[in-house]
């Protein structure tokens, strides 16, 4: 399974090109290189990756469908495959990564799971395994986000996770993920910390690709025997980019097939309110990690801004940072303005309210009508469902009067 | 200016303490705080106190080592406008005559370009230590800190493995900063009891002078980290105090000189 043997990402280096790395405090070290080794002695085990394709397939609900979208079809001009993340247990793509990493932990006889949260989803699929293995789990979650996704905090602490709120900083995804990180310097004996993303030191960003690989080589089967044909585009949203890198993964090797990263533009790429570290941001260092980055001349790093919690950060995936410098991946942006319609349109024609992330690659294909042939397929990846968004966005008063 | 480089100043200052039987204090203060203003005379005050090295922290954003109390005091830097360049012209003004640490995290160093090292050895500078570059992370970056003007000081951990103490030890020169305990940056009750046992096997690893930080904040937690290592390192509560008013940190500086002068080795 984890297995992706794409030439150009190898899985050994724990570099992209010249990004990822581990630029960490030395007490963690230690620590990572027994994950790593730990790491690849699993996914050499055939029983651990039998374990995790029983909880995929069990728990999770894996393989999630394809599902064609006529109206949304019609809407843009080719035929839309929609990889619905969305049904996934716990509503998004997030698991897919949790149930490996919790697996790997309870393999290494480490009792205590640590996890950063943004949106809530991540933290709410962290602590989902964590109940069903009886495990502690604490998650850090920016005050700010806390507020914005009230619901989520609630499932987490509903599941026995205790949810610590991070005051320092912006009170985001970015501080939250400092503060985890201070956590596990201090507890890594004992402790596990499960990043959720795609970012983080070496080994994690191949790791979390590995684990979320799994929905493009279901999509590219999917493709292949729904459609009969690959796609011509594969879409999907980019915040530290771990459903992005899952949905490219296996067509990473089919040069045919374009890939398209969605980041979000917040209130425009021309103000200082948006979360797009790869179309405006500039190479440095975040969280033991190389790769674009929302940073000032002086290297502090800026905030970021997005209408979705989850696509909040300033950093980005190192592996990213290298399709985009090899040209292999093209990356856009959407606002939030834009974001909105998005979720309002496949909500509208397809009977699917998208997670506002989502909503992101949504509004992006929906705005590129005639760049494709009718008889063209393209594949987006819906990475949540919006149930966590409607209190936000109802509020909002898009529907009208 | 003496015609020693600026690196060979901290090896010699521990060979001066050396030969007259003291350990060294190292109180960190962030750049910047309490503010911008204050900080030439927060160096010199500390000078006047007793200490004989000074870590002079670079604010940054996102200072993941780092507990409550450093990264409010990094956030009240910079929101006093506090820069890399800032904290060169700081230590430029302050003319000490003790040698001084350049304490970063990686993102702020690099941005400061590829001339950073040696204007930081222009502006009185003698060492430079980076939080979140671990030996064998970046091999050019570690050659270009290496090959520089300052010191290159790395940080060993109470989780390091023997071998790479060793390891460590011949990448780094001036001296080796040791983290006494798991986690942050902060000021805590008691030393960890497995200290004398970290600093034997770092002893075994290196003959380069021993500093231990993480968590030392009162006099007797200083005078018993004093009869184990080469210099005692005041972090948090350094800066706590220069919270407070500067006064309290020089208070406090004087206290622990005083405290680690009983010791003799």
């Amino acid at each position: 399974m984890p297995a992706h043997d794409s030439t150009l990402a190898p899985s050994a280096s724990d570099r992209f090109g010249a990004f990822g790395g581990r630029y960490v405090p030395e007490t963690l070290i230690p620590a990572l290189d027994e994950l790593e080794r730990a790491y690849d002695d699993a996914r050499a085990d055939p029983s651990y990756i039998a374990d995790v394709e029983h909880m995929l397939n069990t728990y999770v609900g894996r393989p999630s469908p394809l599902s064609d979208a006529p109206r949304l079809s019609r809407h843009v001009g080719a035929r839309v495959w929609l990889k619905r993340e969305d049904l996934n247990h716990t509503g998004a793509h997030k698991i897919n990564n949790t149930v490996g990493q919790v697996l790997l932990a309870r393999r290494m006889g480490k009792h205590r799971i640590i996890a950063e949260t943004g949106a809530g989803q991540h933290g709410v699929a962290t602590a989902t395994v964590c109940a069903r293995y009886g495990m502690e789990c604490v998650v850090y979650m920016g005050e700010e986000d806390m507020r914005r996704q009230a619901l989520n905090v609630w499932r987490m602490r509903l599941m026995g996770a205790t949810v610590v709120p991070v005051t320092s900083g912006t009170r985001t995804l970015k501080d939250a993920t400092s503060e985890a990180i201070r956590d596990w310097v201090a507890t890594v004996v004992d402790s596990h910390y499960v990043i959720g993303s795609v970012v983080g030191p070496a080994p994690y960003p191949r790791m979390v690709r590995d684990f979320q690989s799994v929905i493009s080589r279901e999509a590219r089967q999917q493709m292949l025997e729904q459609a009969g044909t690959l796609p011509s585009t594969v879409i999907a949203c980019v915040g530290g980019g771990s459903n992005a890198i899952g949905v490219f993964a296996a067509f990473i090797d089919d040069p045919a097939v374009q890939l398209v990263g969605v980041e979000a533009a917040g209130e425009g790429l021309e103000t200082a309110h948006h979360a797009a570290s790869l179309s405006k941001g500039t190479p440095g260092v975040l969280h033991g990690t190389l790769s674009y980055l929302l940073q000032d001349a002086g290297g502090q790093v800026h905030p970021a801004h997005s209408i979705s919690a989850g696509l909040d950060y300033p950093g980005v995936g190192p592996e990213h940072a290298y399709l985009k410098d090899i040209g292999r991946a093209t990356y856009v942006a959407v606002t939030d303005h834009d974001a909105l319609e998005g979720f309002k349109l496949l909500s509208r024609l397809e009977g699917i309210i998208p997670a506002l992330e989502s909503a992101h690659a949504v509004s992006w294909l929906a705005s590129q009508r005639g760049r494709w042939r009718a008889d063209e397929s393209v594949l987006v990846c819906v990475s949540g469902r919006g149930d966590k968004d409607v209190a936000q966005v109802s509020e909002m008063g898009i529907l009208g009067p | 200016m003496s015609a020693t480089t600026s690196s060979e100043r901290v090896a010699e200052c521990f060979a001066q303490l050396r030969a007259s039987g003291r350990r060294a204090l190292v109180p960190y203060v962030t750049a910047g705080h309490p503010s911008p203003d204050a900080t030439v005379d927060l160096l010199q005050g500390l000078e006047h106190a007793g200490a004989d090295i000074l870590e002079i922290g670079v604010p940054f954003s996102d200072p993941m080592a780092d507990g409550p109390i450093i990264q409010a005091s990094s956030q009240k830097a910079l929101a006093a406008g506090m820069t890399f360049d800032g904290v060169l012209a700081a230590v430029s003004r302050a003319r000490l005559r003790i040698p001084t640490v350049l304490f970063t995290y990686l993102n702020p160093l690099l941005a400061a370009g590829r001339d950073a090292l040696s204007r930081a050895a222009d502006a009185g500078f003698h060492g430079v230590l980076v939080t979140d570059l671990p030996v064998g992370a970046d091999a050019s970056l570690e050659q270009w800190l290496g090959d520089g003007p300052l010191a290159f000081i790395r940080l060993v951990a109470p989780t390091t493995p023997a071998t790479r103490m060793v390891e460590i030890a011949q990448h780094g020169s001036g001296f080796v900063y040791l983290i006494s305990r798991l986690g942050v940056t902060g000021v805590r009750d008691q030393l960890p009891a497995d200290l004398p046992e970290t600093v034997g096997r770092l002893r075994q690893a290196t003959e380069l002078p021993i500093c231990v930080g993480f968590g030392v904040s009162r006099p007797e937690q200083a005078q018993a980290v004093a009869r184990l290592a080469d210099g005692v390192v005041v972090g948090s509560a350094m800066v706590r105090a220069a919270d407070e008013s500067l006064d309290s940190a020089f208070t406090l500086a004087a206290s622990l000189r005083a405290a680690i002068d009983t010791v003799s080795p």
